[in-house]
């Protein structure tokens, strides 16, 4: 959690009444949001929500939509809050000139977290506007109705809608510790709704900031170095300015620019370019060692009992390394951005998972005062994490276009090609697991030493009740964690980051040891789980799956593997696979999948993450490896980065546990944790080999079977 | 070499002079100013800018525009008629069938190529007409479901 993100605490406060947020100060909505400012979330719902004249209900939204619906969901949680038809409410999100500022998107905290805000803005002003309609009906507030944003006094049958009361302007008054609506009362949050933009999407009307176009606008493409770390010696661009490109040099920068795109794109590839190659680094097989050799000191993240007193009660000692490959986020959509130069002001359209991070930090690059650079992110084509900014690789195109744009006078475009974005994201990081656990006679776990690598702690202290542990983690996700060279390129979120690695290697090892034990893998996890909402989540997966309890290998080709993340979301997932014995092929043929997400605003868009999240981390589970040496990395195209496609795609099918009295977790990343384990497990099920490897590709799989 | 070409675009006559080797992506999207149909690579290897092509399914980022002089170029823009959308863009509505939107012109219209040559897909005919066309989100069960419908409502939604 970033540290303006409201807790958790804050949100149960605020069914009392009791939000205060910190840093907070009023904010004026019709004036840009000072984008560039830390400067918490305002308290004045005029920030969030405006009524027009013709009774439309604009939302505005800090936040980026890049495919995880929250459009749709933050639209149910106004209208409802507001009392206005889900249809009448229209959303403006992630433009850091007209939103509130927001803290980014990621960390699945949209709803988890600023839901509540949304929420709390728009329960203040239908309480504001039904106290005004009181005052203009003449009627106590006590007898008021509020229904698709008409306010009604049966008793005198009189009725005023918001858009009179409001009359277009801004509303000055405000009210303390309005509650929000109780669930028992949601109309429009829980419930299946149309997608916002979705006629949009299927008529190709959205536009993507690569699909901005702008009059004399230059498509630039830039020189990039053949690796990480490469130095450039030497460049000759005269073919590219004969072929009618213009060349811009500013900075680091060297650019080909035209007004066509492919034209610009033909130009550079006429550069003669000579580079010094880095220093020879870790490759794709010897990275795991490197990691451990060049990790920071390991830290404590937590312990309990005391492991080596444990192990004396053990009847046996099962030591296990999990390893898991760099990937990329590889969304459709390549990091974009159209930047514009105009009375010292930048305005930028750019895929980016944290607008207002963006625009703060492009100003700082470029010796601009923060409210002079506007930055548009309205819609994005796939995030993931790749696109958000942890690191400065995350936003590096929005940077390049808007010192681009000055450089020239124009505006300028720049769409990164698929090399690039293999090339430049911040790759989920490559990662090392060791556990070393004891198992008592009676199958019980007594010890339990986690040690993580590379991939950061969340979620890396185990969720089962065992005495005696003991976890700690050396570097990880955030790249400033990292000492220079540990990660031979930047690093960064990739959904759910330190997560997939940590449950990829627990839920196998739980197997591992469920196994040695003789027992059931579901039997065994509730064995060791007190944990009463992941028992339920579990049961219920069991039961939709149809699990028959049996010791595995099995040969049925059944797996199981659960997961929490950030101590809210509950995830039972349950595959079936079917293994090639030949060829090493590993095809899932069937995935339920169980989450208790506490209150879901939008339980179809919850379904939606559920269903394409596991067959995303299908991919970093089956095919997905970044190939490379030293710092260059030597996947350019999905022919040898292979992403799952309609091919891979299993029958799904997906359950949301109803808990609605618990506060709502996140849902975007946790449906992609558990696909490494559950696949693992249900490979071990079906051939008795277990895979400690992702990706587990046939090749791995094969040579897996040879050896047993 | 500029040459001059025409071709039938979303219904209506068009003509273009331009280099004719450059590839019918980025006319369609730079001289022509449709931005429907997306880059998402250079290979052919995703879908992400496919349009129809006297009924074909095409990868734009890889054909020459020359190659399309006096074709029928149909791209997402020119699918829905009188504002009425087609069976396909309403049943992916309907189904959910898509999270970020962005591969989703490429992959209507490649089912648009596939009800054309075979209105009543089975449903492993639809994954393996489907298979080059990419979804990072993984709305390929939801796409299926779609097309299946699609397929229905087109035959009279009796089967």
């Amino acid at each position: 959690m970033r540290p303006d993100e409201p807790s958790r605490r804050d949100f149960l406060a605020a069914g009392t009444g009791l939000l205060v947020f910190s840093h907070a100060g009023p904010l004026d909505a019709q004036q840009p949001a000072a984008g560039a400012r830390r400067n918490g979330y305002p308290t004045d719902f005029n920030a969030y929500l405006r009524v027009g004249a013709d009774g439309r209900v604009t939302g505005l939204v800090g936040k980026v939509e890049m495919g995880q619906g929250e459009m749709t969901a933050l639209a149910q949680c106004l209208a409802d809050e507001l009392d206005v038809a889900f249809d009448s409410v229209d959303m403006v999100m992630g433009d850091s000139g007209l939103c509130p500022w927001d803290s980014g998107t990621g960390g699945s905290t949209c709803i988890q977290a600023f839901s509540f805000v949304l929420r709390r803005a728009a329960a203040e002003a239908r309480a504001v506007l039904l106290e005004m309609a009181g005052e203009q009906l003449q009627a106590p507030v006590e007898r008021l109705r509020v229904s698709n944003g008409v306010v009604t006094d049966p008793a005198q049958d009189k009725r005023i809608a918001y858009a009179q009361i409001v009359q277009g302007k801004r509303i000055e008054r405000h009210l303390a510790n309005v509650p929000l609506k109780p669930v028992a009362d949601f109309r429009v949050m829980g419930r299946v709704q149309p997608r916002k933009g979705a006629v949009d999407m299927v008529t190709g009307k959205t536009k993507y900031a690569g699909d901005i176009a702008l009059p004399g606008m230059l498509c630039a493409r830039i020189l990039r170095p053949p690796a990480h770390g490469a130095t450039l010696q030497s460049v000759d661009t005269s073919a590219a300015e004969k072929a009618g490109a213009r060349v811009v040099r500013t900075g680091d920068l060297i650019a080909i620019l035209h007004e066509r795109r492919d034209v610009a794109d033909a130009a550079l590839r006429l550069v003669k370019a000579r580079f010094e190659p880095p220093p020879p680094g870790p490759d794709d097989r010897t990275i795991f060692d490197h990691l451990i050799e060049t990790a920071p000191p390991a830290t404590l993240v937590g312990e309990r009992g005391n492991p080596a007193e444990g192990e004396k009660q053990a009847a046996h000692i099962v030591e296990e390394t999990y390893l898991n490959s760099y990937v990329a986020h590889a969304p459709i959509e390549t990091h974009s951005a159209v930047a514009a130069f105009e009375d010292g002001k930048f305005t930028i359209w750019a895929s980016v998972q944290w607008p207002f991070q963006v625009a703060q930090q492009v100003a700082q690059a470029l010796g601009v005062a923060p409210e002079s650079v506007r930055v548009i992110a309205s819609v994005v084509g796939g995030g993931f994490g790749g696109k958000s900014v942890t690191t400065p690789t995350g936003a590096r195109q929005a940077h390049e276009a808007a010192r681009l744009a000055r450089a020239v006078g124009r505006p300028v475009q720049v769409v990164w090609d698929r090399a690039e974005e293999f090339f430049y994201t911040n790759f989920r990081p490559a990662a090392v697991v060791k556990v070393r656990s004891g198992l008592d006679g009676a199958g019980k776990i007594v010890s339990w030493v986690y040690q993580v690598w590379g991939a950061g702690n969340r979620d890396s202290i185990s969720v089962y009740d065992i005495p005696n542990q003991r976890t700690t983690s050396a570097g990880g996700w955030q790249d400033n964690a990292n000492p220079p060279g540990m990660h031979p390129f930047g690093v960064g979120p990739w959904r759910g980051p330190s997560a997939n690695t940590n449950t990829f290697a627990r839920e196998s090892h739980l197997d591992l040891l469920a196994a040695k034990a003789g027992c059931d893998p579901v039997e065994f996890r509730l064995n060791h789980l007190t944990d009463q909402r992941l028992r339920r989540a579990l049961d219920t997966a069991a039961k939709r799956f149809g699990w028959q309890p049996a010791k595995a290998p099995s040969g049925r080709g059944v797996g199981v593997a659960c997961a929490t993340y950030k101590g809210d979301s509950r995830m039972a997932t349950m595959a079936e696979v079917a293994v090639d014995k030949v060829t090493g092929h590993v095809q899932v043929k069937r995935v339920v999948s169980v989450m208790d997400l506490g209150l879901t605003v939008d339980p179809e868009g919850c379904q939606l993450q559920l269903e394409g999240g596991f067959i995303m981390g299908m991919g970093y589970a089956l095919t997905e490896e970044i190939h490379f040496q030293g710092g260059a990395i030597r996947d350019r195209d999905f022919d040898t980065y292979r992403i799952p496609r309609f091919s891979s795609a299993p029958r799904i099918e997906t359950f949301l546990i109803d808990n609605p009295s618990t506060p709502p977790a996140g849902c975007g990343e946790p449906p992609a944790l558990t696909a490494g384990a559950v696949i693992a497990n249900a490979i071990f099920d079906a051939v008795g080999v277990r895979l400690c490897e992702l990706p587990m590709t046939p090749e791995r799989v094969r040579s897996a079977m040879q050896r047993a | 070499m500029q040459q001059t070409i025409s071709f039938t675009l979303n219904g209506k006559p068009e003509r273009v002079t331009v280099d004719g080797e450059r590839m019918l992506l980025w006319v369609l999207r730079g001289d022509l100013g449709l931005t429907g149909a997306k880059y998402g690579c250079d290979a052919a290897a995703c879908g992400a800018c496919t349009v129809i092509v006297d009924k074909e399914a095409v990868r734009s980022c890889s054909i020459p525009v020359k190659d399309i002089a006096g074709k029928r170029v149909l791209t997402i823009e020119g699918l829905a008629q009188d504002g009425k959308l087609h069976a396909i863009q309403e049943a992916f509505v309907k189904h959910h069938a898509f999270q970020c939107g962005y591969c989703t012109p490429g992959m209507i219209l490649s089912a648009y190529a596939l009800l054309l040559k075979k209105p009543r897909p089975a449903a492993g005919e639809i994954v393996a007409h489907m298979d080059g066309n990419l979804c990072r989100c993984g709305s390929y069960p939801r796409i299926v479901a779609a097309i299946e419908e699609a397929a229905a409502v087109a035959r009279g939604g009796t089967e």
